[in-house]
């Protein structure tokens, strides 16, 4: 079977978008669009820097090859149209002829050569391009990606969000080798994106500004792109009631979301997050001690009550998540979850070997690595009190004093929070492959090793028949439901929040604002 | 002992307690597990160990204590405070960029919490029993008891959601276009709530500390005199009692400026007040080591020369104290 995925033009792609996001609303051209980041920016460079946070102000500035609609399809940006071979080992990309950096020159396939390599080389996502072993360049507008190996993600990781398109004339200048550490990355960072850079301050505000020369006729819609920076989430909500944001994502706090749904100008939405997939879930260290018997891991599964995080921790602006997958994602397959039961729980206990004695079975910890998650922890002490295991809650005094004991496996439970980024192979395959075991935080901290989900996820990664590979991951995803080497309880309930009366073609899609907003326009 | 002396005493005093300071915090912070590294990672997802490994190799997180401890110093001494690893700028710009924000809301709001609570003060001395009085003691206990953070968010409620005067965050509008009167009074606005959430909490300190001066003044013999003389009331209060009364207010003034900084950092955060306090708290969350011990290192230069500056000022205002020198 030949895998041709044939662009469509860019204008039937703007159509169909448009008609499904808005509905009588025309786009209108101009306006400032002021919204905001809940914290600090590292580094304005997304090709070296990972997270939404960068995301955001990044996808502006930088194009990618690719985009993605909201029903996951890849959709031609910077790459016209893409093919790829029978064998699944060369990636042919067609650049539009009309792109050009943010200072004039022309972007070429050379441009897209260097940033490969700069992403390889910096990027922490090491599975993304790790099967990419050359790009060559036969023209100026043709990029060719030869594979070690068919790389089915290859297609997601081409977007926004992971695979930024940087000037080679600018970070390939020679004195500078190291790219992450670029002045470039903060201060005139030049791209070819929809929005130009005029101003960064730290802990205060990025300002973006049309582009006039954006290789997409008659677009962005916008002007200047406002994007504060308040990192108080209670200000925040404020700010958005009172009209002096028009729009914002990634908002978490069910009390303020909640609060807000109540608003009637604004729009609250946990629409668009699907490629991001964060997942909130308790993890438990297989490597000793009690829960290294997975009866045991189920007996605490069966005796924490998911309808009581649903409803009274997450006040019902969470989605269930049953398996490592992000429910809104194409692979995701639902697994029957451990229902409230503690008779269950006590019996898996008692066959496992550890009768009450004292009033107690065990004696656990439970660690967690930043404050908004408290009240779960505090909540699966009480709950598993209830089978007679104590539970003592650790909390650390920073992230990096927790990361370090997840690194190192110092632990017993915790309450964690890690994300998809698109791809089972870029974000999921880490928490599972035992090839990935304590090797610092968000890896296989679990230290779980199954010989058949290894092979499983080396199967899904190289698999170029998605029908196939959504198969692979049912099976990886019953495996992981059954064996629990984490309890997955919840998405973290991110959520847009925009002005219904001004902003138009909110950014919804499957990456959040980690995505062009070259559609949004001020009505 | 004279004057220059003393000065240069104090000035050796302060040079030693910054280098422990200096040894103190960066053995702190090297105590504690875990480092920006870990940090860098969790900004992007998560990194492997290799990664972590070429992060910490390059920063000279690999290096043993003693010798990150004697780099560091050796380059504070050289007036370099470091490379910011969260913020990829040199410490003592990111410092010297965010001190102007945090100056002015202190300042502004020491100065409102010391003109406001010496009126209060001086007006519930004159009848400590009545109701006024009570209600001034009132709201100086509730502004001090409150934490500030929800003052500030009481403050936002009232504000910026119920009446929309005042904007959210930040400090200035960069939509508004403008010259400089333009931009000041955007500034202006900007600082007002945050002023007045800083100022509420010392306010209290001073009314009450004003309240009870100004009672011991007003009954002692030399205001008996003043009255027996035939002074006007408003001339005995406010030019004789108050003059004396103010000492006291003026030590605990300069006193609580570290106070006020410490307290400016939740301040700031809430409002996002683009200051030291919001560099400190990110940079805390975010194990900036270098950032953290320059604000700290700051912070305490701040101290001490707002101790000396105190004590100058308490001799201007009280020739007797410290008479000697």
């Amino acid at each position: 079977m030949r895998h041709i995925f044939k662009g469509l033009m860019t204008a039937t792609a703007l159509a169909s978008m448009v008609a499904t996001a808005a509905h009588a609303d025309e786009p209108k051209k101009g306006g400032t669009l002021v919204t905001v980041l809940g914290s600090n920016v590292r580094n304005l460079n997304s090709a070296v820097q990972s997270g939404i946070v960068t995301g955001f102000p990044g996808a502006q500035l930088f194009a990618s090859p690719l985009r993605y609609d909201e029903n996951w399809e890849p959709q031609p940006y910077l790459a016209e149209t893409w093919e790829t071979s029978e064998d699944g080992l060369t990636v042919t990309l067609n650049l539009v002829k009309n792109a050009k950096f943010h200072d004039g020159t022309p972007l070429t396939s050379e441009d897209v050569a260097f940033s490969v390599e700069v992403i390889k080389a910096n990027h922490p996502f090491k599975s993304m391009f790790a099967p990419v072993e050359s790009v060559e360049t036969p023209d100026a507008h043709t990029a060719v990606l030869k594979l070690s190996k068919p790389h089915p993600a290859l297609m997601l990781a081409m977007s926004g969000q992971l695979m930024s398109i940087i000037p080679k004339h600018i970070y390939g200048d020679g004195e500078i080798t190291d790219v992450k550490a670029h002045p470039r990355n903060n201060e005139n960072v030049v791209g070819s994106g929809p929005f130009k850079l005029v101003e960064f301050k730290n802990g205060e505000h990025v300002i973006l500004e049309r582009f006039d020369d954006f290789f997409i006729d008659g677009r962005p819609y916008l002007d200047k792109i406002v994007m504060r920076i308040i990192t108080d989430p209670a200000a925040r909500a404020i700010a958005y009631e009172n009209g002096e944001l028009h729009m914002g994502a990634f908002e978490s706090l069910p009390r303020i979301i909640n609060r807000l749904k109540g608003v009637d100008s604004l729009t609250v939405t946990p629409d668009g997050y699907g490629a991001i997939g964060p997942l909130d879930w308790l993890a438990m260290n297989t490597t000793k001690g009690p829960l290294a018997d997975v009866r045991v891991r189920k007996a605490i599964a069966y005796a924490v009550d998911k309808n009581f995080i649903h409803k009274a921790l997450m006040q019902g602006t969470a989605a269930d998540s049953t398996t490592g997958i992000h429910p809104d994602s194409p692979f995701y397959a639902a697994q029957d979850g451990y229902d409230l039961d503690l008779e269950k729980s006590a019996a898996l206990l008692d066959e496992a070997g550890y009768p009450v004695k004292d009033g107690s079975r065990m004696s656990l910890t439970i660690d967690f690595g930043w404050p908004g998650v408290k009240p779960q922890v505090e909540y699966v002490k009480a709950a598993l009190k209830k089978v007679n295991i104590d539970v003592e809650v650790v909390s650390s005094a920073d992230f990096p004093t927790w990361a370090k004991k997840m690194g190192t496996g110092d632990f017993d439970m915790s309450w964690d929070t890690v994300f998809n980024w698109g791809d089972p192979v870029i974000g999921v395959h880490r928490t599972y492959d035992s090839s990935n075991i304590q090797k610092g935080v968000w890896s296989n901290t679990q230290g779980y090793s199954n010989a058949r989900v290894d092979e499983l996820m080396a199967m899904a990664a190289v698999e170029t028949d998605d029908a196939k590979r959504k198969e692979l991951y049912a099976e990886f995803q019953a495996i992981i439901a059954d064996e629990l080497p984490v309890y997955h309880t919840n998405t973290l309930p991110y959520h847009t929040v925009y002005n219904t009366e001004k902003v138009g073609n909110p950014p919804i899609g499957i990456w959040g604002t980690s995505t062009p907003i070259d559609m949004t326009y001020l009505k | 002992m004279n004057f220059l002396q003393t000065l240069i005493v104090r000035v050796a005093y302060a040079i030693i307690l910054l280098l422990a300071v200096l040894v103190l915090n960066f053995s702190m912070m090297h105590l504690a597990p875990g480092d920006v590294a870990d940090t860098i990672a969790q900004a992007n997802g998560g990194a492997d160990a290799e990664v972590l490994a070429a992060i910490r190799a390059e920063y000279g997180l690999d290096q043993p204590f003693l010798v990150q401890l004697g780099r560091y110093i050796g380059n504070v001494l050289q007036g370099n405070l470091g490379y910011s690893f969260y913020y990829r700028e040199p410490v003592t710009e990111l410092i010297l960029q965010r001190i102007p924000a945090t100056l002015l809301l202190v300042f502004s709001a020491q100065i409102l919490a010391l003109l406001i609570g010496v009126l209060l003060g001086v007006i519930s001395a004159q009848k400590p029993n009545g109701l006024t009085s009570h209600f001034v003691t009132f709201i100086a206990l509730f502004g001090y008891s409150a934490p500030v953070f929800w003052t500030g968010i009481l403050l936002l409620i009232g504000f910026s959601l119920q009446f929309q005067w005042f904007p959210v965050a930040g400090m200035r509008d960069v939509t508004i276009e403008g010259g400089f009167w333009v931009k000041s009074w955007d500034v202006l606005v900007h600082l007002i709530l945050p002023m007045i959430t800083l100022a509420s909490v010392f306010l209290a300190l001073y009314s009450r500390l004003t309240r009870a001066t100004m009672l011991e003044q007003l009954r002692t013999d030399y205001v008996r005199t003043a009255y027996a003389k035939g002074m006007p009331h408003g001339t005995v209060v406010y030019q004789h009692a108050l003059k004396n009364a103010l000492s006291p207010v003026i030590t605990l003034a300069g006193l609580q400026f570290s106070a006020v900084i410490s307290g400016a950092v939740l301040v700031e955060a809430v409002f996002s007040w683009p200051g030291l306090g919001t560099l400190a708290f990110t940079s805390i969350l975010a194990r900036d080591t270098p950032t953290i011990l320059g604000i700290l290192f700051f912070s305490a230069l701040v101290v001490i020369i707002g101790n000396l500056l105190t004590d100058l000022a308490q001799k201007l205002v009280d020739p007797r104290i410290g008479g000697k020198g």
